[in-house]
């Protein structure tokens, strides 16, 4: 009976899901090709991507090596944006900084989106005390502004490119419970979960195949405006000496370390937070675009 | 209301209670022994064994979390590490500066971020709405920290009209204000742009017309006031947020007021000092979602209604 | 003054929306004489309510654009009044009621408010002044004066409609619009409020337009009425011609269930399909597609209105001939 149950609840999933699915998501990039703003998002996040996997090829020098003769440099030529105080090539360094910016990024929102999706999905789905505590739970982290607790957390685990991804990850936890919450509750009650409540299939299951799926579109939202929030809040505790450590290329410490130098070479401040503004900017203009294209009620 | 009021601020003892344990827990359960990163290299085991029994850190956590929370309540959240000052005295001594410059930040975000979004409404679709909205996506997505280091640069090196740092003066606290409120005056103007739109499409707006009152009377008095709801409500809640932008306002302009505090105490690994800031900055962001809901319930009778029923 | 207080004629409006021009009303035209009721009645989407909006010049711009007409209110075309004096007319002379009193009230506002500020947009008064006439309004339509400063969610449906009656008549208007008045309401509520207008309309001797899809109010309160089709008038006439001699298929289909005047009337039995796609209308008569006496003319040419002792009707069964070389 068991097997029987479990290959009717798959293809109960696969019936009322694949067809759900398919459709829809074509239905959302055609939508999303007529906004051009987020085509252009899309477009310079792909480029920067690009950039961060292919950063040796395009830099033309060593971003951690020195050159004392070529100190602070204005940009030219052979340096495009100029030199350092230890003369590196703020050009490679910038381009560095985006592997770095975009790993702490993902990696950030993937920790949060996980288990800040499992928490909201198991509260959702079982409801009752247990949803109460976890969501007064998020309550009390939404209590501590982000930034506060991301600096308390790294503050006590120690700074590192690790420590970093997980304070900026937890401090962003409870936005992906609440919009996995939100979703796990419109489907509890729907009756392809019932159907395959019925034929006794697991929780796990059940939650896996039927409730994820479903919060995917609002989790995708979400996380491409949280990788924004991340690269800008990862970048702050940077600046602040909380996060990465000179002499890794990272755009937030790079400023950190222009910022003695504003009056003399005050291009070393100017760089790397125009990098970090194109892409939290390009990521906010996409993320909005999808937005709208997964709920066009919402626009006009 | 009186007594809504003061249910809410019941409300907000669990929630506390909840931040402290947190707050505790990271710092306590965090690797690294506080006397021994207090001491320095240099000290010896015998001096570290002292300065430990000395805190109380030979006790169990619970132990330990039970003699915090019970202090706590009576107001006294331990004594600075660095300056063996009460941490309590020491939040005091940071708090209105810190109030000053969040107060001024909320001013310049509503005071820029709302006519902003209302123009970009009432001239939808055009270039000016491409604008507007482009200027508020922008103040979101740009780090407000570089945004601090462009303004020195331009007001403070180029054209040198504003101090870099400190307090003496209301120029000191122009570039602070503008840094600190940049994110939350984009927030409202996205929110009250989509506000506005959904509220001029209204039924009662065309009843309004159809009355023939001047367009002005129009706009202040229905669309207005209901454009305001909602607007109140995310900015009320992303004031809380946007708190935290203190910590990096104030290190960037120099400024002594509880953002810095907090830094300077995690660096420095003062623990009582994380722990009492923390928990003061959720008081007040709790004591201003609590202003916040009192607001809302002002602005929307429905709301003042359900309120009282509840009672 | 004995001309007509509202004269429409061939009034055009169109909405451009992204997926192509919507012609809402299509060279449409009546008259309505002071102190009487017009009924104009009509499926949704037949272009009652937009005709209405362009009476108190409120069709929404965009995406709404008059195209031509002239629509003549006491002698002057409001269609080419300034903004300015139409502020003047609007609430002051012609007045509208809302179909929804559940949305067209604003909730954030008392609803007394709500009707001493028409007072005073028009009328020279003191606050107070404006206050107390407000509060005699409501009165007026049966609400107690107490209730004054209470807010919209407070009041039931039947009573916010009384409040958006008060409004209307607050400045005393000579033309007051209904837009389907008591549609949103209870069944029981809907002849109060009917009863109520009924009354109010006579005590303050004003001209009035119902627009309604129910027959049954019709027969209740008008003197005339105006049959609309897809945008444009099919049939007009006294309430005795166009209830017990219509001539138009579309009319008599809205009839077809009811033999008699006499009895009671307030079910329309829906005629075969739907109201055209507004963005696709039929060539020739818009409602050939439906109409059970169909003919070849129907497909291809608009019918040209045709009267008769004040009974109009615009339709190729009733042109010379039967239809054919009228030019």
């Amino acid at each position: 009976m068991n097997s029987a149950g479990r290959s009717y609840s798959t293809l109960a999933a696969c019936g009322v899901a694949g067809e759900k699915r398919r459709s829809p998501w074509w239905e959302v990039w055609r939508r999303l090709r007529r906004n051009r703003a987020a085509l252009v998002g899309m477009g310079v996040i792909i480029m920067l991507v690009m950039v961060a996997i292919l950063a040796p090829v395009l830099t033309p020098y060593d971003p951690n090596k020195t050159d004392m003769k070529a100190r602070l440099q204005r940009p030219s030529l052979s340096h495009p944006l100029g030199t350092d105080n230890f003369g590196r090539d703020m050009f490679s360094r910038v381009l560095y900084g985006s592997r770095i910016s975009l790993y702490v990024g993902f990696v950030a929102v993937g920790i949060g989106a996980i288990f800040g999706g499992v928490l909201g999905a198991v509260g959702g789905y079982y409801g009752g005390r247990l949803d109460n505590f976890i969501m007064r739970c998020m309550d009390v982290l939404l209590a501590i502004p982000q930034i506060i607790l991301a600096i308390a957390i790294v503050g006590a685990l120690g700074t590192s490119l690790v420590n970093l991804m997980i304070a900026v990850g937890i401090s962003q936890l409870p936005r992906y419970a609440r919009v996995v919450r939100a979703s796990a509750l419109t489907v509890r009650g729907q009756e392809f979960v019932e159907a395959a409540r019925a034929v006794g299939a697991r929780d796990v299951r059940i939650i896996v195949e039927n409730i994820l799926p479903n919060c995917m579109a609002p989790i995708i939202v979400q996380s491409t405006l949280g990788v924004a929030q991340a690269i800008l809040s990862a970048a702050a505790l940077s600046f602040l000496g909380l996060g990465i450590q000179p002499p890794t290329p990272e755009w937030g410490s790079m400023l950190s370390a222009g910022r003695q130098f504003l009056r003399q070479a005050p291009y070393l401040s100017f760089f790397p937070g125009l990098a970090i503004s194109i892409v939290v900017l390009a990521l906010n203009i996409f993320g909005d675009g999808l937005r709208d294209s997964l709920d066009p009620k919402l626009r006009q | 209301m009186l007594r809504y009021f003061l249910r809410r601020l019941l409300l907000l003892i669990p929630v506390l209670l909840g931040v402290s344990v947190v707050i505790f827990s990271i710092v306590h359960l965090a690797p690294g022994d506080p006397a021994e990163v207090m001491l320095g290299p240099s000290a010896t085991q015998e001096d570290i064994a002292n300065l430990r029994e000395q805190l109380g850190l030979n006790r169990p956590l619970y132990v330990q979390y039970g003699a915090f929370l019970g202090n706590a309540l009576r107001g006294d959240l331990g004594r600075s590490m660095r300056s063996n000052a009460p941490v309590v005295e020491e939040i005091m001594d940071r708090f209105p500066a810190t109030l000053t410059l969040a107060v001024l930040g909320m001013a310049f975000a509503i005071g820029i971020g709302l006519p902003l979004g209302l123009l970009a409404a009432l001239k939808q679709n055009t270039w000016i709405d491409a604008l507007c909205s482009f200027v508020a996506l922008a103040g979101f997505s740009i780090p407000n920290f570089w945004i601090a280091l462009m303004l020195m640069l331009l007001f403070s090196i180029y054209i040198p009209i504003l101090p870099s740092s400190g307090i003496d003066s209301w120029k000191n606290l122009v570039m602070p204000t503008i840094v600190l409120g940049v994110q939350t005056m984009a927030v409202i103007a996205r929110m009250t742009r989509s506000s506005m739109l959904e509220v001029i499409r209204q039924d009662y707006v065309r009843t309004a017309r159809a009355k023939g009152i001047s367009d002005r009377l129009v706009l202040t008095r229905h669309i207005l006031s209901n454009v305001m709801i909602p607007v109140v409500t995310i900015a009320g809640l992303y004031f809380g947020h946007s708190l935290g932008g203190v910590v990096v306002t104030e290190t960037v302009f120099s400024i002594p007021g509880l953002g810095r505090l907090i830094v300077d105490a995690i660096r420095s690994h003062d623990y009582p000092v994380v722990q009492g800031g923390v928990l003061f900055f959720a008081l007040c962001v709790g004591v201003v979602n609590l202003l916040v809901d009192m607001l809302y319930a002002a602005l929307d009778p429905r709301i003042k209604a359900q309120y009282r029923a509840a009672r | 003054m004995n001309g007509p207080l509202l004269e429409v004629s061939d009034l055009s409006v169109v909405y451009r929306t992204y997926e192509g021009t919507v012609a809402a009303v299509n060279g449409l035209g009546f008259s309505l004489h002071r102190g009487r009721t017009l009924g104009l009645v009509g499926e949704s989407g037949a272009g009652k309510t937009t005709t209405a909006l362009s009476i108190m010049g409120l069709v929404p711009s965009p995406p709404g654009v008059v195209e031509s007409g002239r629509i003549i209110f006491d002698g002057q075309d409001l269609l080419r009044l300034p903004e300015r004096e139409m502020k003047r007319i609007r609430g002051n002379r012609i007045s509208m009621i809302f179909q929804d009193p559940m949305t067209s009230l604003n909730p954030v506002l008392t609803v007394g408010l709500q009707i001493s500020e028409a007072l005073a947009a028009h009328q020279d008064l003191s606050e107070a002044e404006a206050e107390r006439r407000a509060a005699e309004m409501l009165e007026r339509v049966q609400i107690p004066a107490a209730r004054y400063r209470e807010y919209p969610h407070e009041f039931s449906g039947g009573m916010r409609q009384r409040v958006v009656i008060a409004m209307a008549l607050a400045c005393n208007p000579s033309l007051i619009i209904a837009d389907e008045p008591t549609t949103a309401l209870d069944v029981t509520i809907q002849a109060q409020v009917l009863e109520l207008m009924k009354s109010l309309k006579e005590e303050f001797a004003t001209s009035m337009i119902m627009i309604t899809h129910d027959l049954g109010v019709v027969g209740e309160v008008c003197d005339n009425v105006a049959v609309m089709y897809a945008g444009r008038i099919v049939e007009t006439g006294s309430l005795e011609q166009v209830f017990s001699d219509a001539l138009h298929p579309y009319t008599r289909g809205l009839f077809r269930c009811i033999p008699d005047i006499e009895e009671e009337l307030s079910v329309i039995r829906p005629i075969e399909g739907l109201m055209p796609e507004p963005l696709d209308l039929p060539s020739g008569c818009a409602f050939h597609p439906r109409c059970p006496r169909c003919m070849e003319i129907c497909r291809t040419r608009v019918p040209e209105a045709i009267e008769r002792d004040g009974h109009g009707v615009m339709c190729h069964l009733f042109s010379e001939g039967g239809g054919g070389d009228h030019a």
